[in-house]
């Protein structure tokens, strides 16, 4: 069974973000770009079911802009077999992705998409579960243990208030939650060896999907700032200013 | 205009979220809600104040909110609404978009404000940014945060019932087993006030050092990532970008330093107390009180105060 991985480049989780002046968007010339958090525990998923002998072929792909073959770099370097770089705008909306997507996986056919649960950037989280939609295929969304039995997947989400379990008949879809693994590192050997691994590119365009964006951007604006706080000394302090002055105990 | 609220539950009651939902929702026209499951739940909804509506689906397929047979019903209703919302909880995340796209839409995710019928506000970045949005599509499809929409009330409304049919959909999917996690406490996305701790609390038995005081306050207990990861408390504690979106009136952060993903989850909070033995944690940035100290110090001292 071939596993496909979709993988985002996006703002490094460490840095916080700077609105444009002209509130046109988020700042993102010079800043530090990685593989979306999420992603990375996807790619790790998909690399120890390959390991696990439940999967024979890893494929990471990338729908953005020419730089995001790094990230593509970085997925083969972890483990991944080969790689797919769709060309497009930078961050098309999770609809065009989804229809891309699709495309790829009429062509290669596999029997599992791994995604992240969401990208930290557009915060949509909705990709994956939309891709299941256009395939009608099942969805296991926000993934923290997946196993693979014949032609079945036994995933557990996190839901609020607790855990469910639910069985997929495959192919099917997977959205990584942050529970499912702890991704490795990319080793150095491993980093030189995913230099030599394939990496196609594809232009949108060719795949007949339309990118253009359902949402525009209006806005975009730092959020209301709090007021600075104090400090206080003791705890009789702090309980006297939460009653008296807060008034919220 | 007439929106069509998916109106989830769990254990034969409705989600507090979902309730917020149909506040929001009230802001775009006339409010009809979806029930898939028991009737019960459907009597609960007609009660709702502001719902003109309830259609319930019965059959046994649409019992556990499963995303496939779900989304399939609500595109085959979609036809008579210009809005589709639902909380932005773990169904909403789940359904919504699957029926977005089988509707050739593109989903407006954690919507805080509504501005007008296609505008919407909603965070972006972990909350570092706010982007207006203009949707261009034919029906929107919107999650909305519980913490920025009132709860409509449960009791005071009357309204009809409909049954809805169950339709096809591919069937790839089986429900197998749920786990909720035993708790008297109240929820944590709706409690007044919550106690949090992060990786500052050192251990899982330690963490516990935190109950007292919850108890004390009557609030809800939530953690950062730092200590889900540390495996403290389970994932659903977690309170941040990844986690649950909270805005209580008293957020109090024990050992927690403040990372972008955990402000994201918490700095609407009314007030916010931060107790943290490093002077530079940026949690101090955002507080409201502040107090450099031993938590575990601090703490016992708090619970004993409180009494008084």
């Amino acid at each position: 069974m071939k596993i496909l991985v979709p993988v985002k480049r996006v703002v490094d989780y460490n840095i916080k973000p700077r609105v444009k002046a002209d509130g046109s968007g988020v700042d993102t010339t010079g800043v530090k770009m990685s593989m979306n958090p999420f992603d990375e525990i996807a790619v790790e998923e998909a690399v120890r079911l390959r390991e696990k002998g439940a999967a024979s072929e890893v494929v990471v792909v990338s729908v953005g802009v020419q730089k995001a073959q790094d990230t593509l770099r970085t997925a083969m370097a972890m483990g991944a077999d080969r790689a797919i770089l769709v060309l497009s705008e930078e961050s098309p909306e999770p609809l065009a992705v989804a229809k891309v997507l699709r495309k790829l996986v009429e062509k290669e056919e596999p029997g599992l998409v791994i995604l992240g649960k969401q990208a930290i950037d557009d915060d949509m989280n909705a990709t994956g579960q939309m891709l299941a939609g256009l395939l009608g295929w099942g969805q296991g969304t926000f993934a923290s243990k997946v196993e693979i039995a014949d032609d079945h997947a036994r995933v557990s989400r996190e839901i609020d208030g607790g855990t469910e379990e639910v069985s997929l008949k495959l192919p099917a879809i997977i959205t990584a939650d942050l529970r499912l693994n702890e991704p490795r590192y990319a080793s150095l050997p491993n980093i030189m060896k995913a230099k030599k691994k394939p990496l196609e590119t594809i232009e949108a365009a060719e795949l007949g999907v339309d990118m253009k964006p359902r949402l525009s951007i209006v806005s975009v604006a730092e959020p209301p700032e709090r007021k600075a706080g104090i400090k206080v000394g003791s705890v009789a302090e702090l309980v006297e200013k939460l009653r008296n002055e807060a008034k919220v105990i | 205009m007439t929106a069509l609220v998916l109106l989830d539950h769990e254990e034969g009651q409705i989600r507090k979220a979902a309730l917020s939902a149909v506040t929001a929702a009230s802001q775009l026209g006339e409010v009809h809600v979806l029930v898939a499951g028991d009737a019960a739940i459907a009597q609960a909804a007609a009660a709702v104040p502001g719902v003109a509506k309830v259609l319930h689906a019965a059959d046994a397929r649409y019992a556990h909110e499963l995303a496939e047979p779900l989304a399939a019903l609500i595109v085959s209703l979609a036809g008579q609404y210009d809005h589709i919302v639902a909380a932005a909880g773990a169904t909403g995340k789940n359904v919504l978009p699957r029926a977005a796209a089988l509707l050739d839409v593109q989903p407006i995710p954690d919507v805080i404000r509504i501005v007008d019928a296609e505008t919407f506000v909603r965070p972006i970045y972990a909350g570092n940014a706010l982007a207006t949005v203009k949707s261009s599509d034919a029906k929107k499809v919107l999650t909305v945060r519980n913490a920025a929409f009132d709860a409509a009330a449960s009791t005071g409304g009357n309204a009809p019932i409909e049954a809805v049919d169950a339709v096809d959909a591919p069937e790839v999917s089986k429900f197998e087993a749920v786990k909720l996690s035993d708790s008297e406490r109240p929820d944590l996305e709706t409690a007044r006030v919550v106690v949090s701790g992060g990786r500052g609390m050192q251990s899982e038995e330690k963490f516990h050092t935190l109950d007292p005081l919850a108890d004390a306050l009557g609030a809800a207990i939530g953690a950062s990532r730092a200590a889900v990861d540390s495996g403290f408390v389970p994932n659903e504690y977690q309170v941040g970008q990844t986690g649950k979106i909270v805005a209580p009136e008293l957020y109090m952060a024990f050992g927690i330093s403040g990372a972008i993903q955990h402000l994201a989850g918490m700095k609407d909070s009314r007030v916010i107390v931060a107790i943290n033995k490093d002077p530079e944690a940026p949690i101090f940035q955002v507080a409201d009180y502040g107090m450099e100290a031993d938590l575990f110090e601090v703490v016992p001292q708090l619970v004993e105060e409180l009494k008084k």
